[in-house]
């Protein structure tokens, strides 16, 4: 029946892998380029439900099989925990969710480091037995990409080589997990902010999700109806043999189903990927109501044909000659069918490539935010000081710490991962993973729960992971005597790692669970019971646990730190993490929020502070945001002790009467927005009122002209032709000023309120400014002012409006001509490339703008009437208009001037800005969203 | 001998219809741009009316009116006040402050010459 099928060639493999891979990058390239325009792909919430679902991986493609050949029903208690937890826990979620997003939580290590006191010492323990867990798992998917590679070449030789035996530069899993650095590098560090999005890689991982589901469904179509008749029919056959019937009871799963259903449940918000798709890359909380429903039935549909293809394997293979880990390209293979078996590789890489990235990515955030960070700041505090912009060091720390986490993972397969079948290397980890399971649930239900009591529990369950899990591992491979397992260490059978204190009859995994979880638990009650938590750790508590209740503005004036701080400070601070770019957006942010002008206050608010401090925190974690913030705090204020008496005392009237504080609470916030909008409206009706009036004395003024020269012309039939003549000219010149003017105050107020028509195409701004100059080059001959062009050959075009753009510059060379010396004027242009953009500037020799006045005269109805020069005769709307324009594409606007030399106008265009500022029609409603698209630094 | 008028605004084209319609009406016309040049004209000599724009560079009418007011020996000159801000409240302020009469513009030339008649005679 075997003897048909040959191995296919390993270039074949080899050529779809990496065009597969290529693929990948392109969509995750995609996903970040519509991300940067503003149309983002992620905000979608399938999309979500299938980024979550790179919790399958390489090892449910292959190794559930393998269970299901083993122990039937065996393999579903790790996908019904997380069904489990999805259906009946989203509460939890959601908690979770708001949190992290509240705090701009960037890893599991962050939130539970966060919610226990900012402590980096959590943080780093949390980070270090992430690594330690985790690692054997990354090993697992190479070796999964491996041994799949092996398989489809040497088949029917189903004999697994052992990757030792591969030439290390020949080795598949060698290059995958350089390809999988590459991209984890590329898609997962773009910003500086780790809380931010990773569009594009989690678009990847979707897509992904899809293909392991669709290559896992077509195998069990063909095995179940191409190689049977129907799922009926393979389990009437597998019936009739003995050895199979039990498999489909739940006797063979035996005693393991409950504590494998309790563990896949505490890992699916435990792993750090799933922590990472799940909370950190959300987007809308409101995502999560679909992926409840939708996770689960991923699960469903890509489960429904494990027992087939275990138990067709079963039946068809003669007894043992196919490892059941590999039964899903087997099949395939042995009835000639190797492009399904290709797809069914492809399908297994997808699944671990999807799972190393995401893995990578939370793990490298950890190790750099809880772990290097602190000791940088630590250790290295003062050549840190020195450095003025460390978001470039942050960044290259990430990348290095990727290679080096795939480094390891690699070695470790080498090493040791041959040894162990692919089950229960993932068990183990889940099992580490678990740990952080109860530290997480008290995190968010128990305001008791401490930071001592956090740092027993997990290191409590980790050793005694450590010790039942771990070490037997390595004595199965030879690093330690087997008799440690069998007899426990020096012969005390009571200590047996596999069976401590007499309990058997259950599996290691199960067994290790229960021993860890109890030690976990425990030391974490019993500490946190005993302990007194310091003032931070009680506040950081009550935001955790009532985060419902302390939600926005409450939460911000909340763990607040006391003391005054210099807004110059936490500026300079924030530039050195973030960059000077980011830290100009994160305030502008702020400032259009909260409505405030940042640059007038001397001291931040606590909100400002707060907000800082929670950017900060998505850069380099929570615990050293809040040390570098206390570094610029400035004498004292309200003490931590006090603002937790405020906490406890409004908690404990909250509890007294909860239902009667909801209602008044519902009445205050009723009253405090009435109060609010109805400030704003009067606001809103002020500055109305005031540029009502601006407006309406600058269209009476031209209308003044007009109407007493009409009724002097009426009432002056005697008047002779030269006066009649300049009194209907007045009367034209007039007519045109209104009618500019009208125009000028629409545009004006199409731009401000984002109404404007851009017509963007890509504009050579040398030809705007020779058309702009030839239209005014009449009015400069009549007055005699010499031009001088400075116009650099060769600069890119910038994405603009052309029309603008030319009324821009032509605004600029007309507001020059007014102010030049009559007779000698003198105007000279500029245009060039600067770093990022190009640079235009407009001198002339005037009388200049005192300095005074530089900020000002860009503001609508601004004019500079300096003493002999009377009114210039614009309508003090031009240069606003400019503004406006300058500003829409990215760039700025500014004078340079010293009274008596003349002025200089500049503006720049960004080419960067200029390619993202979409073609889109309406600007200017920004929001959250559109602010998140923005192109980062660094 | 004629009455004189001092014109205080800066707009040259508005200027230029009141010299030409105060001149036809056989006054005696000066003009000043801005509010300093104003108090400098009165001071060189005070003229019977004033027609003072509000919104004028460096002193605004307002403060023209108020400190000629202020001068008990500039009693005699009447000042009509003269605005392109159409709100009550500057009409108020310009009457509080001592002005004789308030024209909106755009002004009718022909209410604005009878105005100014009738402050020159009522006052005298």
């Amino acid at each position: 029946m075997t003897d048909g099928p040959a191995a296919m060639p390993g270039w074949l493999i080899v050529t779809a892998s990496f065009g597969y891979l290529t693929l990948l990058f392109a969509i995750a390239y995609y996903g970040d380029r519509r991300a940067e325009r503003g149309r983002s792909l992620i905000s979608n919430p399938t999309i979500y439900a299938l980024s979550i679902a790179v919790y399958c991986t390489a090892w449910t493609f292959y190794g559930s099989v393998g269970r299901a050949a083993n122990t039937g029903l065996g393999f579903l208690p790790i996908y019904l925990g997380p069904t489990l937890a999805f259906a009946l826990g989203w509460l939890v979620l959601r908690k979770i969710l708001r949190i992290s997003k509240t705090h701009r939580i960037t890893t599991i290590a962050d939130f539970i480091s966060s919610r226990y006191g900012k402590s980096h010492l959590l943080g780093g323990l949390v980070s270090i037995i992430a690594v330690i867990g985790i690692m054997p798992y990354i090993s697992l998917q190479l070796k999964a990409v491996s041994t799949s590679f092996t398989v489809l070449v040497s088949y029917p030789e189903t004999e697994p080589l052992l990757a030792t035996d591969v030439p290390l530069l020949g080795d598949t899993a060698l290059w995958v997990a350089a390809l999988m650095a590459l991209f984890a590098i590329l898609f997962g560090t773009r910003h500086i902010d780790a809380s931010e999005h990773h569009e594009g890689m989690v678009v990847a991982i979707a897509f992904e999700s899809l293909v392991k589901l669709l290559a896992f469904g077509s195998v069990g179509v063909f095995v179940t109806f191409g190689l049977f008749n129907g799922f009926g029919d393979i389990f009437a056959r597998a019936e009739q043999l003995p050895d199979l019937a039990p498999l489909l009871s739940f006797e063979a799963a035996g005693a393991d189903w409950l504590p494998l259903t309790v563990l896949a449940m505490f890992v699916v918000f435990c792993l750090p990927r799933q922590f990472h798709v799940t909370i950190v890359e959300n987007v809308k909380e409101s995502h999560l109501n679909k992926a409840i429903w939708q996770f689960p039935l991923y699960l469903l549909l890509i489960n429904l044909f494990v027992l087939p293809v275990a138990l067709g394997g079963l039946l068809l293979f003669p007894e043992g000659s196919v490892d059941a880990d590999t039964f899903v390209l087997a099949l395939p293979l042995a009835h000639e069918q190797p492009a399904l078996a290709l797809f069914a590789f492809i399908g297994g890489l997808s699944a671990a490539t999807g799972m190393v990235i995401v893995e990578t990515v939370a793990l490298t955030t950890m190790v750099c935010n809880d772990l290097i960070m602190p000791l940088l700041l630590k250790f290295a505090w003062l050549q840190l000081a020195e450095r003025r912009d460390l978001s470039g060091l942050l960044l290259g720390i990430r990348r290095v710490a990727i290679v080096f986490i795939m480094l390891i993972g690699y070695l470790y397969f080498r090493l040791i991962g041959e040894t162990y079948a692919l089950v229960s290397i993932g068990l183990m980890s889940f099992a580490a993973a678990a740990q952080f399971g109860p530290a997480m649930l008290a995190a968010i239900y128990w305001r008791s729960a401490t930071r001592r009591g956090a740092i027993a529990g997990i290191s409590a369950g980790f050793v005694m992971w450590t010790y039942t899990l771990l070490l037997p591992s390595f004595a199965q491979s030879g690093w330690l005597p087997l008799s440690f397992v069998t007899d426990g260490p020096f012969g005390f059978a009571l200590l047996q790692p596999q069976a401590l204190l007499g309990m058997t009859g259950l599996s290691p995994v199960p067994h290790a669970l229960f021993w860890s979880l109890i030690a976990n638990f425990g030391a974490l009650v019993a500490v946190s019971l005993a302990d007194t938590p310091s003032t931070i750790e009680r506040i950081q508590a009550t935001l955790f646990v009532e985060a419902n209740r302390h939600r926005g503005a409450a939460a911000a004036r909340l763990g607040t730190l006391p003391g005054r701080v210099p807004v110059s400070k936490l500026i300079a601070m924030s530039e050195r993490f973030l960059g000077r770019e980011r830290t100009g957006e994160v305030l502008g942010e702020y400032a259009r929020n909260a409505n405030v002008d940042v640059s007038k206050m001397p001291f931040a608010t606590g909100e400002l502070v707060q907000y800082v401090e929670r950017r900060l925190s998505g850069a380099i974690g929570s615990a050293s945001a809040r040390v570098m913030i206390a570094s610029t705090v400035q004498g004292a204020g309200v003490s931590l002790d006090q603002i937790m008496q405020i906490l406890d005392e409004t908690s404990q009237v909250l509890e007294y009467s909860r239902q009667l504080e909801q209602k008044s609470k519902q009445l205050e916030n009723v009253t405090t927005e009435l109060k609010a909008a109805n400030e704003q409206l009067r606001e809103v009706d002020r500055l109305k009122d005031d540029l009502m009036s601006t407006v309406t004395h600058e269209l009476r003024t031209p209308l003044t002209s007009i109407r007493s020269f009409s009724e002097i012309l009426h009432d002056s039939p005697d008047l002779d032709i030269n006066e009649r003549q300049h009194f209907l000219s007045i009367i034209i010149r007039e007519s045109e000023r209104l009618t500019r003017l009208i125009n000028q105050v629409l545009d004006l107020t199409k731009i401000e309120t984002g109404k404007m028509k851009w017509q963007m195409s890509d504009v050579d701004l040398a030809d705007v400014i020779e058309h702009s100059l030839t239209s005014l080059s009449q009015l400069f001959e009549e007055k005699r002012i010499t031009i001088e062009r400075r116009i650099q050959p060769g600069v890119p075009t910038v994405r603009a409006d052309r029309d603008q753009m030319i009324q821009l510059v032509i605004n600029l060379l007309s507001n020059a001509q007014k102010f030049v010396p009559a007779g000698w004027g003198r105007i000279v242009v500029s245009y060039q490339q600067t770093g990022d953009g190009v640079r235009v500037s407009v001198a002339d020799n005037g009388p200049g703008i005192p300095e005074a006045e530089q900020t000002a005269i860009f503001e609508k109805f601004h004019q500079v009437r300096a003493g002999n020069t009377g009114n210039p005769g614009g309508s003090g709307l031009g240069l606003a208009i400019c503004r406006g324009i300058v500003e829409h594409l990215g760039g700025r606007i500014w004078v340079e001037s010293t009274p008596g030399e003349g002025s200089t106008f500049i503006f720049t265009v960004p080419f960067a800005m200029a390619e993202t500022a979409s073609d889109t029609i309406a600007t200017g409603s920004a929001d959250g969203e559109a602010t998140a698209a923005r192109p980062s630094v660094a | 001998m004629p009455k004189s008028i001092l014109v205080v605004e800066d707009e040259p084209n508005i200027v230029l219809s009141l010299q030409f319609l105060m001149k036809k009406e056989g006054f005696d016309v000066r003009v000043a741009q801005d509010g300093e040049q104003a108090i400098a004209e009165v001071e060189s000599l005070a003229p019977d009316l004033i027609l003072l724009d509000v919104m004028i560079p460096k002193r605004d009418g307002f403060d023209v009116c108020q400190t000629i007011r202020a001068n008990p020996a500039w009693s005699h000159v009447h000042i009509i006040m003269l605005t392109a801000k159409g709100r009550d409240i500057d009409r108020e302020k310009g009457i509080a402050l001592g002005a004789n009469d308030y024209v909106t513009k755009p002004f009718s030339t022909r209410e604005l010459i009878v105005k100014v008649r009738q402050v020159l005679n009522g006052g005298g």
